[in-house]
């Protein structure tokens, strides 16, 4: 079927999620990993009563999306990826207001939203403006904001976009007290793999509308069978023949990345001596060798057949 | 009532936000003091050939819807600007009523459009205006059930387009011709049949019609009817659009 494509007020009808099916146990941290355009914003903005699914069944905490959608509301906190807090706003107020807004009083929002802040370390900044903020300390009125109401699942988009690699970190660590402290199942979208590594018991990862893997960081990494070897060739035009010649004593796809050729090492194909002896054997030098357990990238690239950064 | 509850909620945070900007206190009072101080004297010395004996009684109901109207046909920009900001969504994903999302919006701009007509009808006494007190605050009230319809249109057409290139010549190409056409500056009896003819078929003429009546002391029953009957209608459609919008699901 063909669309016409963004003209006037014709839309074309995009397909951002095609087959998602998710299970996220109570009290699990979740990472939904892919790059952008895979449809992890689709599928928060479904569960969060924004965006009606023109197919398929979602329940959050057991009340279906489409047919009751407020009491998906009452339990759900979402952290949109474009903020949620005006600019001119006190930062007190907005999360006193969010609150009320969840049907709480106003003193028991207030109450809470200190307790938040407390804990946020944003407490000095209760009377501050919200636009006034740092990047990392507006994130994190954002996040407490969307808890005054205590959600029993928290949906996170991408909340360290932009974020100074010190702020990741020290949001990571609020990320995961979130659990800790409030016992609250978490959903986080990235397309930061060390971050999806870091926060999450269990990935996601999602290509295009479509779950490609589902398993703990290590599950994962094991499923590649194996590790990555790295040869550094010490004549450039040597290069091709490594990658023809390590091909054929692996069965497996090596690719030139600089002055280096990659791929996988499985077992049972001898081993890096093996390697270094064939390829002494066809004249080819080499000056360096790394062996290293995989990474998510290189899963997402068996995966995908790409590369996170490339497709990002 | 939650409805009304969350409305206080939207209210009160819109007040306090827009209470906290002092420059927007004080344009919004200066503004309808200037309209009076610099354009009823125009209408004065012709106030003979518009058959007023004064011609601020004639000129504050004209402004008066003006203000209610148009005042509430810009605050979609204000809506956009929330949008921007994630603060639309956010209050979309609370529980909230979605009628409460628009109501308490709208309680904030009619409170503000009433503290500016008040502002402006006292002037008017200043300037000399002749109205009975009960006639002139039944006017206001009815400007800012009008003014409330437009608000409610005007965040309608913010969310439905979400654009300010596109809202901004929008909202021009509605004003202006209800501006000329509804009687607000000059009285549509001074212009040929043709253009009473076209005048006839804008409903704010006939809301125009009841505020100046109202004013004026004589209190035409089958005037004001006809006015608030109008109003109603524009405010029922206007509701009616901008819950929709508040409530609609975007791709």
């Amino acid at each position: 079927m063909s669309f016409d494509t963004g003209r006037g007020r014709r839309r074309r009808q995009v397909q951002a999620v095609r087959g998602i099916n998710l299970d996220v146990e109570r009290g699990e941290i979740v990472g939904l990993l892919g790059p952008n355009g895979a449809g992890k914003t689709t599928t928060l903005r479904i569960l969060s009563t924004l965006l009606r699914p023109s197919g398929g069944q979602v329940n959050v905490c057991g009340h279906d999306v489409a047919t009751d959608p407020r009491e998906v509301r009452r339990r759900l906190g979402y952290v949109a990826q474009g903020g949620s807090t005006a600019r001119r706003a006190r930062c007190g107020d907005e999360a006193t207001d969010r609150g009320m807004l969840y049907g709480l009083s106003r003193r028991t929002a207030r109450t809470r939203a200190r307790e938040l802040f407390d804990q946020f370390d944003l407490d000095d900044l209760w009377d501050r403006p919200a636009g006034s903020l740092s990047g990392g300390q507006r994130r994190r009125l954002e996040i407490a904001t969307a808890l005054v109401h205590q959600p029993d699942l928290i949906v996170l988009d991408e909340p360290t976009t932009g974020l100074d690699p010190q702020s990741r970190a020290n949001l990571w660590d609020h990320i995961r007290n979130l659990r800790a402290e409030h016992g609250a199942t978490v959903l986080v979208t990235t397309h930061y793999l060390d971050e999806a590594d870091a926060l999450s018991d269990r990935l996601v990862v999602v290509d295009d509308g479509a779950i490609v893997a589902d398993g703990t960081s290590n599950e994962l990494k094991t499923s590649l069978d194996g590790d990555v070897l790295t040869v550094r060739v010490s004549a450039p035009e040597d290069l091709g023949r490594a990658v023809l010649c390590l091909g054929a004593m692996t069965g497996d796809r090596f690719t030139i990345e600089g002055d280096t050729v990659t791929g996988p090492l499985h077992t049972g194909t001898g081993g890096v001596a093996v390697v270094v002896r064939e390829l002494d054997r066809h004249g080819i030098t080499v000056s360096g060798l790394d062996v290293r357990r995989p990474t998510l990238d290189d899963v997402f690239l068996t995966l995908t057949g790409r590369s996170l950064r490339d497709a990002a | 009532m939650s409805l009304l509850r969350d409305s206080t909620v939207v209210f009160r945070r819109q007040v306090r936000l827009n209470v906290r900007n002092p420059a927007w206190i004080l344009l919004g009072v200066a503004q309808p003091i200037l309209y009076l101080a610099l354009f009823a004297p125009l209408l004065r010395p012709i106030a003979d050939q518009l058959g007023v004996t004064n011609a601020y009684t004639f000129f504050v109901p004209g402004l008066v819807v003006q203000m209610g109207l148009f005042g509430a046909l810009y605050v979609g920009f204000g809506l956009l600007a929330e949008w921007r900001e994630g603060v639309v969504e956010a209050e979309r994903v609370t529980p909230a009523s979605r009628g409460a999302l628009l109501l308490g919006r709208l309680g904030r701009d009619v409170l503000q459009l009433g503290v500016q007509c008040l502002v402006l009808v006292g002037a008017g006494y200043a300037f000399g205006m002749k109205a009975p007190l009960s006639g002139a605050l039944a006017g206001v009230g009815l400007a800012l059930l009008l003014g409330a319809a437009g608000s409610a249109l005007s965040n309608a057409v913010a969310l439905r387009t979400r654009s300010e290139e596109i809202m901004a010549p929008l909202v021009n190409v509605v004003t202006m011709p209800v501006l000329l056409l509804s009687g607000i500056l000059l009285p549509m009896t001074l212009g040929p049949g043709w253009l009473r003819t076209i005048s006839d078929a804008m409903p704010v003429r006939y809301v125009v019609d009841a505020v100046r009546s109202a004013f004026s002391g004589t209190m035409s029953a089958p005037v004001i009817g006809t006015g608030l009957a109008v109003t109603l209608g524009m405010l029922g459609i206007g509701l009616i659009a901008g819950v929709r919008a508040f409530r609609r699901e975007d791709a």
